[in-house]
């Protein structure tokens, strides 16, 4: 059984349709990278499978782990083990990183049938995922993403990734705004977190990510479809040949 | 937008049950008679008697006040009564001789009376209705000098103290809710750290509205005299009535030359149903004054009542002396709340500090109203003022009105201000990470609120985080 099927999803914001028909599956510990033009709707694919309200669903399915996701709220979704690496990180002023990543990690763990684990224990765990991500310890005592530069809000959610070890993990643009140390440094603890149970769907506008972060398939989205389907190597097609070639006579983009 | 900020289920007011007890309670209306018969129940001396009378003459002469930003159907002051007390065979010599409906009413509200069971380290002082039906921690307070007993008591014990010191900071003129709490006042605490002295533990009142139709006309006096330290706090609750009740009290604080008082509330009054029936009236006056080099610090977590209604103040008469206001303000539904603070410097380099925090939710008002006042002998005092308002949903308020009057030129005053929206984005973000929309929404109600929460004793921080959960339930889905 696949971890996740996605048949004919169709979604919209507001009025807009953007995607308008999307098929992929999605196996347990594969890499997919969803690349395409701005507008493609490939972030779009990101926030519909994490379950944000502010995108309709208006046809098709999407089955995870054998159930229909459709019908799960977002964070029944995190419990159950999809994580969304944000584009853009929210701030929480005056919330400790390290209270709210417990808070988190407590709840996944309770949805797994497991024990609630106490500050004291959390900071062990902490010790070893900071480490993955190259952070520093001082990052936990300041407040979630608050002030935090663009390199450190994403690899912040990289952190929580790791702490939160989920079986799909969307990444969406986690490389834009990302010199390319910060890059690499991401780049690097997604790779330490990438296993046989664990699925990643990687959202890019740009090859560059893929150089390291290296997918085992590649999806280019033109108009809110899947165009193109191939290897790792379609990656590098593209970096060489743009977008255009692949979407002729489809609609580019639905630009907000 | 598909999604948005909508109801869930409302939680219900955990505090709102009645106590069945027999009560001796007066029949509704003011008048002196209604005084006299309130000193008499009292057994008070003839000064107090005068005191009270000279008050309600005072009242009688007053316009009721309608500057603040809130609004209510008037109030009928006849139709009140002023004094409402459980029955007792006899004076209260221990809290073994207390109706065992009332310690149960305590125990309900988690404050147990019982000495085995108490928190340690804390002196409750519970006032049911009008009177204190207990005071624990007695004997171990006395060992160091600390008095710390209802103040209808402290008037037969301890006259001397409450006649210098009552009315010394709040007088009976000041204002009309003032006014008609110094003429009806039923009971209250009554505290006094002797020089010098670190109280040993934190002395708290419960204050407990149980009898309908009543108000609650409590009157707190707190002195710390020459370098002592005490540290006090107060909850409140009542029960869920269809009907509006009046709470006015008056709170006096004392800070001698060198002294720190610190005074923290948590007031979870009954707030009125989704469509606004019923509910407390919070009309009150706390002051405080500080003495040379002494501090006064207020905190108040202000999650329930109808309408709140109060500016705990800090009068700086005496050289280098600190004030502080930490404040959280919460409205939810219907509920509104014009409060804030006055702080008034008189002596040289004194200095305040206010944060306030504001959070509007439902169909509730939130006015933050301060009034920063730096006078011409007050040389070098420093203001430092923070004022945030967060909007949960687009049907609530939040308003500003911060009053700044400077008199000396080599006075530093600041004024921060900021107002947000509690954002879907952050909801969202929180909800993918596992959290449901309560803990979502506790999670950053909290973090906005933490330079307040923090001032807190610890148990009383937990107890308030719980309660704006519970106030703000409700209010995004």
């Amino acid at each position: 059984m696949s971890l996740l099927e996605i048949h004919g999803l169709t979604a919209s914001v507001g009025d807009k349709p953007i995607l308008r028909g999307i098929n992929l599956t999605v196996n347990a510990g594969e890499t997919h990278a969803a690349m395409g033009p701005n507008g493609s709707g490939k972030s779009t694919l990101a926030q519909v499978l994490a379950g944000n309200p502010a995108y309709e669903v208006t046809g098709g399915s999407i089955t995870y782990k054998g159930q229909d996701l459709l019908e799960m709220d977002p964070e029944v979704r995190a419990q159950a083990g999809i994580f969304l690496a944000f584009q853009y990180p929210v701030e929480i002023p005056g919330v400790s990183n390290a209270y709210f990543l417990r808070a988190a990690y407590n709840e996944v763990r309770k949805a797994r049938g497991e024990g609630e684990v106490d500050p004291l224990e959390f900071a062990d765990i902490m010790e070893e995922k900071l480490a993955l991500v190259d952070m520093d310890p001082g990052m936990l005592q300041r407040s979630v993403n608050t002030g935090f530069s663009g390199g450190e809000k994403k690899r912040n959610e990289i952190l929580q990734l790791a702490v939160l070890e989920p079986s799909l993990a969307i990444l969406d643009e986690t490389d834009s705004g990302l010199d390319i140390d910060a890059l690499r440094t991401v780049a690097d603890g997604v790779n330490k977190l990438r296993d046989r149970n664990r699925s990643f769907v990687v959202v890019t506008h740009y090859q560059r990510l893929l150089n390291y972060i290296v997918p085992d398939f590649v999806h280019v989205l033109a108009g809110g479809r899947i165009v193109k389907s191939g290897g790792k190597e379609l990656a590098l097609a593209l970096e060489e040949k743009g977008y255009d070639w692949l979407t002729e006579g489809e609609p580019v983009g639905v630009n907000a | 937008m598909s999604s948005s900020i909508e109801s869930l289920i409302t939680k219900e007011y955990a505090a709102g049950f009645v106590t069945d007890v027999e009560s001796d309670t007066l029949p509704p209306g003011l008048s002196e008679d209604v005084v006299r018969a309130i000193s008499e129940k009292k057994e008070e001396p003839e000064w107090m008697l005068e005191w009270r009378l000279k008050a309600f003459r005072r009242w009688q002469s007053m316009p009721e006040p309608h500057w603040p930003n809130v609004k209510y159907e008037p109030i009928d002051y006849q139709g009140i009564s002023y004094y409402s007390a459980p029955k007792k065979k006899k004076s209260l010599t221990s809290l073994d001789e207390v109706d065992p409906e009332v310690l149960r009413t305590y125990e309900r509200l988690g404050i147990p009376l019982n000495e085995q069971k108490m928190l340690s380290g804390v002196a409750v002082d519970a006032i049911f209705d009008s009177v204190s039906v207990g005071t624990t921690m007695r004997e171990e307070l006395t060992k160091v000098g600390v008095i710390f007993m209802s103040l209808g008591e402290a008037v037969r014990e301890y006259p001397e103290l409450v006649r210098k010191y009552l009315g010394s900071v709040v007088p009976y003129s000041d204002n009309f809710f003032a006014a008609l709490n110094s003429a009806v006042f039923s009971d209250g605490s009554f505290v006094y750290v002797p020089k010098g002295v670190r109280c040993p533990m934190e002395l708290s009142t419960y204050f407990r509205i149980n009898a309908a139709d009543t108000g609650q006309f409590e009157r707190t006096l707190v002195v710390a005299d020459e370098g002592a330290y005490v540290s006090y706090l107060e909850g409140c609750t009542a029960p869920k009535r269809s009907t509006n009740q009046l709470h006015a009290a008056v709170v006096e604080l004392v800070a001698l030359p060198g002294a720190t008082v610190k005074y923290s509330t948590v007031q979870n009054w009954y707030a009125g149903d989704k469509e606004g029936r019923g509910g407390i009236y919070n009309f009150v006056t706390k002051r405080g004054k500080a003495f040379a080099n002494s501090k006064i610090s207020w905190t108040q977590v202000e999650t329930g009542s109808a309408i709140t209604w109060k500016y705990p103040s800090v009068i700086l008469q005496g050289d280098n002396s600190v004030g502080e206001f930490y404040s959280v303000a919460v409205v939810n539904n219907r509920q509104q709340a014009d409060t804030g603070t006055k702080m008034i410097h008189i002596g040289k380099n004194t200095r305040s500090n206010i944060v306030s925090k504001g959070i509007s939710a439902g169909e509730g008002n939130n006015s933050y109203r301060g009034r920063v006042q730096v006078l011409p002998k007050a040389s070098g005092a420093r203001n430092y003022t923070q004022c945030d308002s967060m909007l949960v949903g687009n049907r609530c308020g939040a308003h500003t009105f911060p009053y700044i009057e400077v008199a000396n030129n080599t006075a530093i005053v600041e004024h921060e201000a900021s107002t947000s929206k509690i954002g879907e984005d952050q909801i969202f973000y929180l909800k993918q990470r596992g959290l449901s929309a309560e803990q979502a929404v506790s999670m950053i109600v909290s973090g906005f609120c933490k330079e307040v929460f923090k001032e807190l004793p610890m148990e009383f921080a937990l107890e308030a985080q719980q309660l704006l959960g519970i106030t703000l339930e409700g209010s995004v889905g």
